[in-house]
């Protein structure tokens, strides 16, 4: 049930996640000649979270293309490359800036394969970093992630391991479909264990990440990190908290929440993004509309963001999105109503 | 008029000539005042009294002040993520300043916004701006305001180099050009946009040059001289008020520190940085008008004490405010 990597023989060592996902991007350029990465200050500079690091003196000017500031525009270069044979990954420089790329990536990326009668294709792959927590404020501080979520021919993943930011960014370059690949700017220097070899992560695969028995939390992204620690704290109060890390929110693996929640009776969904209209809504819905409903023992409890732009002042912006503490207190009110 | 006074000056540049004993203090004033703020924050920010990140002008002080202190009390501006200096020169009070950056309830913005989003909307500062070129539409949009209320309000738009490779400058300067309105764009062009030499990120080497496609002056000055920077924004802020519409300065200048905190300058050399160094334009100002004699030393020494203990009694207010109260946070939000 815990997700292991199978080839964790010898050929592992640590990784950060901006490390693994620097990885994953010099290996598919190894591999395949098409694949190129374009981006507002990354080459030279090497990303302005240092992710693309020295990929410019290993591939070269013509592969890893500093771009003007120009989010449309080098959205739209992106899908006209892809549309002709290329494989891009477009480096936002802060996934808030998604929205000036939006177009692009909205009526055009997510819709050509289907207008086109299934006759082209869009191997688009769009990496932002997003989250809050640098006091960067409102408008560099976002979780989008599921305005795009809402579009069907986008794929929209979130890892929150250096194992799964590699693995699920090969599988995304791969794809023959835009996937929009959402980075946790508070997780680059997260430490983990990552194999040398290059392998993929099925993309729309959600993970178990602990077993347990009493309540189970899904979290996206560094919510499902916080949801771990909050579930060892949990623990020592004797609960057994299950956490599913998510992955991706489209496609979503519904079924690996329904059978947990079949097992726990109990469901705690936290997620960064504002908490009305978000992926909380969705995975309530599903769980309400499937047979995994007739388990529950207690309402289904969402922790979202608040419904505010980030705001900079520290105390404040934590107090915005959920924090490990709120997820065990949550839990604790959850089995406590439960109990009554 | 202008060339009576420069009859009364004639060892003098018309630039300098045409600026009064009290416009050259004032200019001075403001640049310095700027510098030792900004000066003063990076302090700050090493000591840890402020969370996230910064852009500082520091060399680019002439740009916003040669245009700024042309305009009126009632006349608005927008500005960018490096927008310490066009604030400052509108007038905005350094504690209340510092008070933001150090994310107190008493700042411009109630601790909410930080360096990159310092507004006052009353005093005519639409704010600073986290998005690269954000503030070009807007800056169009408050024009057209001032023209449908026939007030003679003048816009100055600032922005960066980079900032004019994005897709709202064009749309910007086109309305703003069909509909004859009253804004000044102002580029800031300090050679870089975060790692990108405007050599490599532009088709053209002069932004100023981008005017011709939208019908309007444009006109590319020393953006470290702030007489000259004054000059060209007193035509263009005339040219405004009377209706005939707007004009693009591009101040070529550049920018001594790195973009932001983070940054390790790999992309240029020292040797550019320190050739720049030395045309700081408030020492340039400075050593002009003295060698000139047009001024007494001690007058420049008399502003620089009076904003050491500005500086000093600001920071102070800022360490001395109240944190916001974490329970307000959800205040302004109505949807
Ligand atoms: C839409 C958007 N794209 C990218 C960024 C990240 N960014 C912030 S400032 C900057 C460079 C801007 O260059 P320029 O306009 O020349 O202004 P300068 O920093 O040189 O003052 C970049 C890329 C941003 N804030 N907004
Ligand atoms: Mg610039």
């Amino acid at each position: 049930m815990l997700d292991k990597p199978k080839d964790m023989i010898n050929q592992v060592r640590e990784l950060t996640y901006a490390e693994a996902i620097r990885e994953a991007m010099g290996q598919a350029m190894e591999a395949d000649p098409t694949v190129f990465i374009l981006g507002e200050d990354i080459g030279t500079y090497g990303g302005a979270f240092g992710v693309t690091g020295d990929l410019i003196h290993r591939f070269g000017a013509e592969r890893v293309i500093d771009t003007p500031i120009a989010e449309l525009g080098i959205a739209g270069a992106a899908v006209g490359a892809a549309l002709t044979g290329m494989r891009p990954i477009l480096e936002l420089q802060f996934s808030d800036f998604v929205t000036l790329a939006a177009e692009q990536i909205v009526n055009q990326a997510a819709k050509i394969r289907f207008m086109f009668g299934g006759k082209a294709s869009v191997p688009l792959v769009v990496r932002m970093p997003s989250g809050s927590g640098t006091g960067a404020a409102a408008q560099h501080s976002q979780s989008l992630e599921a305005w795009f979520g809402h579009i069907p021919g986008l794929k929209v993943v979130q890892p929150s391991t250096p194992y799964d930011a590699k693995g699920l960014l090969l599988a995304a370059i791969d794809d023959p479909n835009p996937v929009l690949f959402f980075e946790h700017k508070l997780l680059y220097k997260m430490k983990g264990a990552v194999p040398i070899e290059p392998y993929r992560i099925t993309i729309g695969q959600a993970v178990v990440r602990r077993a347990g028995t009493d309540v189970t939390i899904v979290g996206t992204s560094i919510m499902a990190v916080r949801a771990l620690a909050a579930a060892e704290q949990l623990a020592a109060q004797g609960i057994e908290a299950e956490v599913i890390d998510l992955r991706s929110i489209r496609p979503m693996d519904t079924e690996t929440i329904f059978r947990s929640v079949r097992k726990t009776s109990r469901l705690i969904v936290v997620y960064e993004g504002v908490k009305t209209l978000g992926v909380g809504a969705e995975i309530s819905a599903a769980v309400a509309e499937s047979d995994a409903f007739d388990f529950l023992d207690a309402p289904i409890m969402r922790l979202g963001g608040q419904e505010v732009p980030l705001p900079y002042n520290p105390v404040l912006e934590k107090a915005a999105v959920p924090q490990e503490d709120d997820i065990v207190a949550a839990a604790l009110n959850l089995l406590r109503k439960d109990r009554r | 008029m202008s060339s009576s006074v420069e009859a009364l000056r004639p060892n003098q540049r018309p630039e300098l000539a045409n600026l009064s004993d009290d416009t050259i203090l004032e200019s001075y004033r403001a640049m310095k005042l700027i510098r030792r703020f900004e000066e003063r924050a990076e302090e700050s920010y090493m000591r840890g009294f402020i969370h996230g990140t910064m852009h500082l002008s520091i060399g680019q002080e002439a740009s916003a002040v040669g245009v700024v202190v042309a305009l009126r009390a009632s006349d608005t501006l927008t500005s960018t993520h490096r927008g310490h200096g066009h604030s400052i020169a509108k007038g905005a009070d350094p504690a209340l300043m510092f008070a933001e950056f150090f994310g107190k309830q008493t700042g411009y913005c109630g601790g909410r916004g930080g360096s990159m989003h310092i507004a006052d909307v009353e005093s005519g500062n639409l704010g600073a701006n986290g998005i690269v070129g954000g503030g070009l539409p807007i800056a169009v949009g408050a024009a057209l305001s001032a023209k449908m209320r026939k007030s003679d309000q003048v816009c100055v738009c600032f922005f960066g180099d980079g900032a004019s490779n994005e897709g709202a400058f064009h749309e910007a300067l086109n309305m703003a050009s069909i509909w004859r309105l009253p804004v000044v764009f102002v580029c800031e062009n300090n050679k870089y946009g975060m790692s990108m030499d405007i050599a490599r990120s532009s088709a053209v080497p002069d932004i100023a040059q981008r005017a011709v496609s939208y019908a309007m002056p444009g006109i590319s000055v020393d953006g470290n001289d702030v007489a000259a920077v004054r000059a060209v924004a007193e035509t263009a802020i005339a040219r405004a008020r009377a209706g005939e519409g707007p004009s693009l300065i591009e101040c070529k200048t550049y920018r001594i520190r790195g973009h932001s905190k983070s940054d390790r300058n790999f992309y240029r050399t020292k040797e550019e940085i320190e050739e720049w160094r030395g045309r700081c334009p408030i020492e340039r100002l400075r050593n002009e008008v003295l060698g000139l004699g047009r001024l007494s030393a001690d007058r420049f020494d008399a502003i620089d004490a009076a904003i050491e203990v500005e500086m000093e009694v600001a920071i102070e207010f800022a360490k001395a405010s109240p944190n916001p109260d974490p329970a307000r946070l959800t205040e302004d939000v109505y949807a």
